[in-house]
């Protein structure tokens, strides 16, 4: 079991704000990675962090041992670490198999190449028979998930999903953890997820880290930390028991 | 080659796009030599809009300066041939790289530095004007007073130095745009074409899929202007006479950019189309007018702007996706 993602330290300050405080975790080959916690907790700062859409102030990140911190969205894409936004962004005027082509395209030179790769991705995902249409015409749940089939198709290790369930009715949800963790389980492809729906978390992730006001307030199994007090105080509420 | 070309265009595309090369290179023996210029104009702006499209249509950047990699060629071309008797294809080969590193330098400083949008505009603005006030105070070139062609009676067309009738001057701008019509299909449909769309469509995503896109943005700039610069070569030799106040004008570059807009940006039949339909009809109407013996300066422009007003409004993607949804010769995907 090797880390394929290790964080060390990584701080963030906004102004006076310190969003990330500190944080250090480690993210093994395969596995599935949860971080959840209260709105403003900086898991989304953490996150463009990783990406590479802001560099952290301090601390280290390294994917497959190189240090990445600070390093493009595109070079860190290129690396092996693809990323999906929380407000979808689909290239809306593409159809939705164009989109994906240009994921695929990443590692490969020839379109017809990237054309076969990308239908692979797009049956995985459910949105084969949807491939002629425009990205801009699809449902929201429709959309989430060429998100996920364009980073797919970049051929990442990570996968990064920042909130892929946000919106989605519970049977949308099913449908996408159930897509998720086949994924998991036959690529082996390693995903982090910022997750509000605990549903979702507690059906996926092996591992789940709890942030709150920008530290580790709890990080273990999904089942442990849920009853964590800290974590309960802070974030789930007592009901949630 | 071909085949590849016209692969995933429907049959009645393909039959259509004969139809209109055929009627294009028999033209000449139908029509008269007024009509003749009045084409080789359409075809000029068919393939300058062409260009402008890659940076435009393809890559999302929106140049509002392409005068300058235009008249950089024509200025190029025409100094080598009256100063030292070289002839315009070799000054093409010295043009298109000067045009390229100019759009080099500004896609450097904009993309570099984060001026985008309508910034980016502004910039390609400013260039032109620096180049049209450069040239007005550079004596190699006539500065103010102009740079002349010799012109001569011609007993036979020469084309290796670009002298001779319009028929010659029709059919090299004609292969000119079919090969940049050509060369804008290969783009399109290729990796680099895909990046280009991607960062059209949404930046930020794009390079989240893994996108260089500076440098794809700098390819995108490079490639418009060096096919620009062609034209601006042909343009010298056509028309014989350069003066910087016309070649660098802004009103060139809009003039260049009416085609694409009217018959849809991005697309690739578009900017002919709009070439077609913006020079042709306006030529129509000042012949029209002229007719009935009515002379009314400026309604060309006005008529410009009325079908611009017109498109905008009723087809904001230009007449072309309009018109090959309407007779079914729309590409399979978009």
């Amino acid at each position: 079991m090797t880390a394929l993602l290790s964080l060390a330290g990584v701080s963030k300050r906004f102004r006076g704000l310190l969003a990330v405080d500190g944080v250090s975790f480690e993210v093994t080959e395969g596995a599935v990675f949860a971080v959840i916690g209260p709105n403003g907790a900086g898991k989304t700062t953490l996150f463009n962090m990783i990406a590479g859409a802001i560099p952290p102030d301090g601390g280290s990140i390294a994917f497959a041992g190189e240090p990445i911190g600070g390093l493009a969205v595109d070079a860190i894409c290129r690396r092996g670490v693809a990323r999906t936004f929380q407000l979808v962004r689909p290239f809306p005027a593409l159809s939705v198999e164009d989109n994906v082509i240009v994921g695929a395209l990443l590692h490969r030179q020839d379109v017809a190449a990237a054309r076969e790769h990308a239908y692979a991705v797009l049956r995985r995902l459910d949105l084969f028979d949807q491939r002629r249409r425009r990205a801009a015409t699809l449902t929201l749940p429709d959309r989430k998930r060429l998100e996920v089939a364009r980073a797919l198709a970049t051929g990442p290790r990570l996968l990064l999903l920042d909130e892929v369930m946000a919106g989605l009715r519970p049977t949308e949800t099913d449908r996408m953890v159930a897509i998720l963790r086949e994924l998991n389980r036959e690529t082996g492809v390693t995903i982090l997820l910022i997750e509000h729906v605990m549903r979702a978390v507690m059906a996926l992730a092996s591992r789940v880290l709890v942030l709150d006001h920008g530290t580790v307030i709890a990080e273990g199994a999904p089942e442990a930390v849920v009853r964590d007090p800290a974590v309960v105080q802070s974030y789930l509420g007592t009901e949630a028991l | 080659m071909a085949a590849r070309l016209l692969a995933g265009l429907p049959r009645r595309a393909v039959i259509a796009l004969a139809l209109v090369v055929g009627a294009l290179v028999v033209a000449p023996w139908i029509v008269n030599d007024y009509l003749i210029t009045v084409l080789i104009l359409i075809l000029y702006l068919a393939f300058t809009g062409q260009a402008w499209n890659i940076m435009m249509g393809f890559a999302g950047q929106l140049s509002l300066g392409h005068a300058l990699y235009a008249g950089l060629g024509a200025y190029i071309a025409a100094a080598l041939f009256t100063r030292y008797g070289v002839g315009p294809w070799v000054g093409v080969l010295l043009a298109m790289p000067v045009a390229a590193a100019c759009g080099a330098i500004i896609g450097f400083l904009a993309f570099r530095f984060g001026v985008a949008g309508v910034y980016f505009a502004i910039l390609t603005i400013a260039f032109a004007e620096f180049a049209r006030i450069g040239f007005d105070h550079l004596a190699i070139v006539n500065a103010a007073a102009g740079l002349f062609l010799p012109v001569a009676q011609y007993t036979h067309n020469d084309l290796w130095r670009l002298r001779g009738d319009p028929t010659m001057f029709y059919y090299v701008i004609l292969a000119a745009t079919l090969a940049v019509l050509a060369l804008c299909r290969i783009l399109r449909q290729s990796r680099i074409g895909y990046f280009w769309l991607a960062i059209r469509e949404d930046e930020e995503a794009a390079r989240a899929a893994g996108i260089a896109t500076f440098r794809y943005k700098m390819y995108a700039v490079m490639i418009s202007a060096a096919v620009t610069s062609f034209a601006g070569v042909f343009y010298a030799f056509f028309y014989n006479n350069l003066f910087p106040e016309q070649v660098f004008n802004i009103s060139q570059s809009i003039q260049m950019i009416l085609g694409p807009i009217i018959g849809g940006v991005g697309t690739l039949f578009g900017p002919i189309l709009g070439a077609f339909v913006l020079t042709g009809l306006a030529e129509s109407l000042t012949a029209a007018l002229t007719a009935c013996g009515v002379d009314l300066p400026g309604a060309e422009q006005v008529f410009y702007g009325v079908c611009l007003l017109f498109v905008v409004g009723a087809l904001p993607e230009g007449i072309w996706p309009w018109l090959s949804r309407r007779c079914g010769i729309a590409e399979r995907t978009a």
